[in-house]
């Protein structure tokens, strides 16, 4: 992590806001961020050029969010900004200064799995489950927008996050058994 | 035993925890004070150093240490550790933590930065002046045997360091009195693993405990474990080694050493801080381990009605740089070659050659896809030539079911004969057969004509060396909780082992599968192993499982026995419970008999063995295990785009009994995918300089959702009679024949158009310059 | 992969960011979805002094009817001028090709101008814009200039923008009554084509008027291939005509080889789809005609 200690999350306040657009900014190479993650408000000040996925990783502590490539193909980094899809490790920490974000933490626990988590255990949809925070963050976005898609509008979906282990066929049965079970049969 | 876990799909127990994002890999591991580490890397394929500085580097913000080959301790500063030696590979040569003199391929190890950040250890890494002497690369593996090749090695006075030869049979007369021969020359191309988690390694050393523990994404934390200690001067117990959990590994995880597997844990004790170092996705493409590339000359020798007489191959195998493992891979595909068939006489030579690229070592199928991609076509090159059934070619030529065990007459990687143990080859091929529809696919093909389509059936026969020795051991204790703990040191990395293992264990101690719980990997809980590879962990560490487990079951019968004064034979477990059969009140738990096994008071009868409910077992099988399988798929080719895809793809498997069919199931589609990646996606390029030029995952294709298909897949089961279990391996098998079937099936697609595969991966490009090669009929 | 130093600022209006861009000239690289521009610095490729991120100019994200175009503000995300209606209705050809950038996380970040000023001529949009005869509306210290998408791309990764010029808006003519069709052929699907063709006509009596044809893949910039245009206007589609295409486009092309696919290829494939898409673009002049 290029930023300080990882500082607890202060208050659930919004961060604050930017610059006004008629005053001049100037260049800088370390900034204070705060970014609201899973309702969180963490705040640090970190080096510009730490990547929003950094931040999750060190500066927030949530190691769900991983890292496969760096340059934006893997999509095991995939966590949701203000509600989208976006790959963490091509964004800027400095850049989501206000913005919310949602990791694969957010969702269920051990105990209680969320419904998309349940159905990519019942239907094997990971294996080494290192690509799998982003699968399900993918497929977060993408069943709100489709709560009843077909098979073909899964894989497309989900054809920017690369798995090595299953082959993907239980991961598209689970998102189309999550949409079942989170959605009804519709 | 009453078997209610053992072949059932029940959900991975590790998942709960996988899926909410508390899973521990290695880059997950922060540690107080912890520094993180940046390795400089040759940019060049070939060179001399002639001089390396570093103080620039060491003056940059926040390093706290740059190492270089000087200031590598005696025992880190010679070559790594040899593994695996073989008697035919005569230049043993093996890479060093950092270069010393040389290096010899993109990306090999020159300087180590520690510096506070990652991002301030890769800015210091870019300081370090490094003065080279470019020397003339070796890239074509043709090229490097010429007599007046460079050399990647120049005190052995050539690159082939291995040249290896295997017969059976009298071949020269074979070929001589065979009416129908066939030549050919096959390629393939190298690939890489690319396992989403990329390695990592973070090493603590505890000063007080005097204590080393370092997290390595590794396949083999044992012999890691081992090699460590004896390269750092401290006991085996002094190091633990804790393979978390990994993220991918298919093969390259297990080399040993890789340069910063002994570089994290050197400085993390000469700085006297934990040290992270997590490998790039580009230093993923340089540094980890590749395979595939090997050139077969082959030639096959059939009487008139197809059946074989002879085999032989020549090939070439790129070994990369340097060859720690050894000659694995080319003696898997050696061996693999001749597959489910008869072949009186077969000669199997190969050449293993230094190039300056990135070393070689196993990758998922090791070889087998090579040696079934070679006798597949040669196979289908015969049904050509004699105007056969495809299939009844290979039905001709089939091992068949009353003939096991089937000594191939060859020695295995192993060093044992290569003796199939047990098999069903006709039936396996029948019932792919009847998926896929193969009595109407003349009709159907011409059916996808009528509609402009061109849609190809390809078919692809195999047999896997799996579940080999030297040994795995697993301890299973039974707590006063009455919870079950296992521990073995097969590590894992996606493949279900905390789930199947514990079945195993659950079956045998009549407990709830969710109280079994299973630790992997971490040399402080299982000292003994040596590493997940070969489909093996499940056959060998699996029935090591069993076998504690059952030793466990006896003693808890034995400590009961006593307690409820009853014969062993009149007792009953059941339900977690030992009970005297019909007087099911007189039980005993597992936890209690756990409290009798452990006394604070008392003796410890000597038919106990051992204080608590607890058994240490080790399986040693003197040889492999021989799953089988044939896939079937429909390919269907645009032919003026050169565009591919599979229509449908079918999987007929037999790996003996199956433990769990879900974890199988999933082993099964993994590898097929990878399978798919490699035949039409994945290729690794290298110019003509020694360059690299595909170190992204832009130019590296791993296929996605859209490109692979549905994979049906089906088992039959024919035990293994070389483990009470009956278990064959399985993580390798999807891989295997895809080239094989791939080749065959775009042949078939594009049949008007005479096109001939003999060359693995393909493209639209390079499909393209096939058609148009093939004649005049090449434009639709 | 960690990106090298650099400085930062984020203006909130076109004025700072103009302002930033005349101060640091070269040294600065303005930094918009950051789809393209972020994997450049993770690799180390690209090492600005400072980055100016547009991200934050809210006066960039519309997309308006405008005198018989659509104008796109240059920070609108592809993922919602995918969703526009006025895409979809009068830029059929756009809403072909914006499911063909990348994936879904890479369009709710990458922007609509970024993708133009980027340049890269394997993209879809450049082909987009010049296929429509579109045009970009570009800030500079001199003032606000139009700028034709023909004279916009000058070579790969390079356009007709100085160092203190922000592209601020995207023009797209939209073709009332003609037909379109954006194909491509990639090694996978959401990769950057190895060859794209957009296809843009009219039918008068089952003849072909006003077509346009550009490429992706084929050279330095995305191009126009006159003589095919020429060898389709007036006639019918016919099967000789279209071979004609065919022939023309792979002559006239002269695309480079990489590790994806031969020059070759490229000029054979450019054809193909040229015919594909014209045909494809012709049953839709049919349907709206």
């Amino acid at each position: 992590m290029a930023g300080g200690a990882a500082r607890e999350a202060r208050n659930r306040g919004r961060a604050r806001a930017p610059a006004g657009p008629g005053v001049s900014v100037s260049p800088v190479s370390r900034q204070e961020v705060a970014v609201r993650i899973n309702g969180t408000v963490y705040r640090d000040e970190v080096d510009v050029r730490t990547t929003l996925a950094d931040f999750i990783r060190g500066c927030a502590g949530l190691t769900g969010t991983h890292l496969g490539c760096e340059h934006g193909v893997c999509g095991a980094c995939t966590v949701l900004l203000d509600g989208e899809p976006v790959r963490s490790c091509l964004m800027l920490a400095v850049q989501a200064d206000g913005a919310e974000i949602t990791t694969v933490e957010s969702l269920g626990t051990p105990e209680r799995l969320h419904p998309l988590q349940e159905a990519f255990r019942d239907h094997h949809g990971l294996q080494c489950g290192f690509c799998t925070p982003g699968f399900l963050m993918t497929a977060l976005a993408f069943l709100r927008e489709h709560p009843h898609p077909t098979e073909a509008q899964i894989r497309e979906a989900i054809a920017g996050n690369l798995c090595r282990c299953t082959g993907y066929q239980g991961i598209v049965e689970a998102i189309a058994d999550a949409a079942r079970r989170m959605h009804g049969d519709g | 035993m009453a078997t209610r876990y053992f072949g059932a799909p029940i959900p991975r127990l590790e998942d709960p925890r996988l899926l909410t994002g508390r899973g521990t890999y290695v880059d997950d591991i922060t540690l107080p004070g912890m520094l993180h580490a940046a390795v400089l890397r040759s940019p060049h394929a070939h060179a001399r150093i002639r001089r390396v500085d570093v103080s620039r580097a060491r003056q940059a913000p926040g390093v706290v240490a740059v190492f270089t080959h000087a200031d590598l301790p005696p025992a880190l500063a010679g070559p790594l550790p040899k593994l695996i030696p073989h008697p035919a590979l005569v230049h043993h040569k093996t890479q060093y933590a950092l270069a010393a003199d040389k290096v010899r391929h993109v990306g090999e190890p020159v300087a180590f930065v520690v510096a506070d950040s990652r991002y301030r250890a890769e800015d210091a890494a870019e300081l370090i002046e490094v003065d080279y002497e470019p020397l003339p690369p070796v890239v074509d593996l043709e090229a490097a045997v010429r007599p007046d090749a460079p050399l990647v090695h120049e005190d052995i006075g050539t690159n082939v360091c291995a040249h290896y030869t295997q017969r059976v049979g009298n071949v020269e007369e074979a070929f001589a009195r065979a009416p129908v021969v066939v030549r050919e020359r096959f390629v393939i191309d190298r690939g890489t693993a690319a396992p989403l988690e990329t390695r990592g390694v973070v090493a603590q050393w505890d000063p007080r405990m005097r204590q080393l523990v370092v997290w390595d994404s590794t396949q083999a934390p044992i012999p890691i474990r081992n090699g460590l200690a004896r390269l750092l001067g401290l006991s085996q117990a002094q190091v633990r080694v804790v393979a978390p959990d990994i993220g991918g590994g298919f093969g390259p995880k297990i080399m040993m050493f890789y340069p910063e597997e002994v570089l994290v844990p050197c400085a993390a004790m000469q700085l006297g801080r934990p040290v992270k170092w997590i490998e790039d996705r580009r230093e993923c493409f340089v540094a980890m381990n590749q395979e595939r590339e090997q050139i077969h000359d082959a030639a096959i020798a059939t009487d008139r009605d197809g059946r074989i007489l002879g085999v032989r191959t020549e090939f070439l195998y790129d070994a990369g740089a340097y060859i720690p493992y050894g000659l694995i891979v080319p003696i898997v595909a050696s061996t693999t070659l001749p597959g489910p068939y008869k072949i009186p006489a077969y000669h199997c030579e190969f050449r293993a050659v230094f190039t300056t690229k990135t070393i070689v070592s196993p990758y998922r199928g090791a070889g087998r896809p090579h040696g079934v991609f070679v006798m597949e076509r040669l196979l289908d090159r015969v049904a050509d030539q004699l105007g056969l059934d495809r299939a009844e070619v290979r039905r001709r030529n089939f091992i068949q079911p009353h003939e096991f065990p089937y000594d191939v007459g060859l020695i295995y990687q192993d060093n044992a004969p290569l003796v199939y143990d047990s098999g069903n080859y006709p039936a396996t091929l029948d019932k792919a057969l009847q998926m896929i529809g193969y009595d109407r696919w003349p009709e159907e093909k011409a059916r996808y004509r009528r509609q402009g389509r061109y849609v190809g059936l390809g078919v692809a026969c195999y047999v896997e060396g799996s579940g080999i020795g030297p040994y795995e051991g697993c301890r299973v204790t039974v707590e006063p909780s009455g919870k079950v703990y296992a521990a073995t040191s097969v590590g894992t990395q996606g493949q279900g082992h905390f789930t199947s293992f514990a079945q195993i264990i659950a079956d045998v101690l009549s407990v709830p599968v969710e109280d079994v719980v299973v630790t992997t990997g971490d040399s402080g809980a299982f000292g003994w192993g040596t590493g997940t590879f070969a489909s093996r962990a499940a056959v060998v560490a699996g029935t090591a499982a069993h076998l504690a487990a059952q030793a466990v079951r006896e003693k808890a019968l034995k400590v009961a026995a006593t307690r409820l004064e009853a014969r062993v034979e009149d007792l009953v477990l059941e339900g977690g419970r030992v009970y005297v059969r019909g007087a099911p009140a007189r039980s005993l738990t597992l936890g209690e008999i756990a409290v009798l096994a452990n006394p604070l008071r008392g003796t410890i009868p000597e038919e106990w063995e051992q204080p608590g409910l607890e058994a240490s077992r080790y399986f040693a099988p003197p040889r492999g295990t021989f799953p089988n399988g044939v896939h079937a798929a429909l390919v269907e080719v645009d032919p003026e785009t050169g565009l591919a895809r599979f229509l449908r793809y079918v999987v007929v498997h037999d790996c003996g009994r199956v433990i769990n069919p879900k974890i199988l199931d999933g082993q099964i589609r993994g590898g097929v995918a990878q399978g798919i990646g490699g035949v039409f996606y994945e290729k690794l390029v290298y110019d003509s300089g020694g360059q690299l030029l595909t170190q992204t995952f832009m130019d590296y294709l791993l296929p996605t959702a859209m490109e692979i298909p549905e994979v049906e897949v089906a088992h039959l089961e024919t035990p293994s009679p070389l483990n009470p279990l009956g278990i064959k391996g399985a993580g390798e098998a999807g891989v295997i024949p895809v080239p094989a079937l791939f080749a065959q099936a775009v042949e078939d697609a594009l049949s008007e158009f005479g096109v001939k595969i003999n060359e693995m991966p393909l493209s639209p490009s390079r499909l393209r310059d096939l058609i148009r090669a093939a004649g005049p009929r090449s434009s639709p | 992969m960690k990106p090298p130093p650099f400085r930062y600022a984020a203006p909130t209006s076109v004025d700072q960011a103009l302002a930033l861009l005349s101060a640091f000239g070269p040294e600065a690289k303005v930094l918009a979805g950051g789809q393209s521009l972020m994997p450049l610095l993770n690799l180390r490729l690209v090492r600005p002094g400072v980055l100016v991120d547009l991200n934050r100019v809210r006066e960039l994200d519309y997309i308006r009817e405008d005198d018989g175009e659509v104008a796109i503000g240059a920070m609108t995300r592809q993922r919602t001028a995918e969703r526009s209606a006025l895409v979809r209705r009068l830029l059929p050809l756009l809403a072909d090709a914006l499911p063909l950038v990348g994936h879904p996380p890479i369009r709710t970040r990458g922007t609509v101008g970024g993708s133009i000023a980027h340049a890269d001529p394997s993209a879809e949009l450049p082909a987009v814009l010049l296929a429509l005869d579109g045009s970009v509306v570009v800030r500079g210290p001199a003032g606000t200039r139009r700028i034709p998408a023909a004279d916009f791309f000058v070579s790969y990764l390079t356009t007709a923008l100085a160092p203190e010029d922000l592209l601020v808006e995207v023009r797209f003519p939209a073709h009332p009554g003609a037909g379109t069709a954006f194909m491509e052929v990639a090694r996978r699907h959401g990769d950057y084509a190895l060859v794209g063709a957009a296809a843009l006509v009219r039918l008068r009596d089952g003849r072909c008027q006003g077509v346009r044809l550009a490429f992706t893949g084929v050279g330095p910039t995305p191009v126009r291939v006159a003589e095919a245009e020429a060898a389709v206007e007036g006639r019918e589609l016919t099967p000789a005509v279209a071979a004609e295409v065919r022939k023309v486009v792979a002559a006239r092309l002269e695309p480079d080889s990489d590790i994806h696919a031969s020059a070759e290829y490229r000029r054979e494939v450019a054809g193909v789809l040229a015919e594909r898409a014209l045909r494809r673009a012709a049953d839709r002049a049919r349907e709206v005609g």
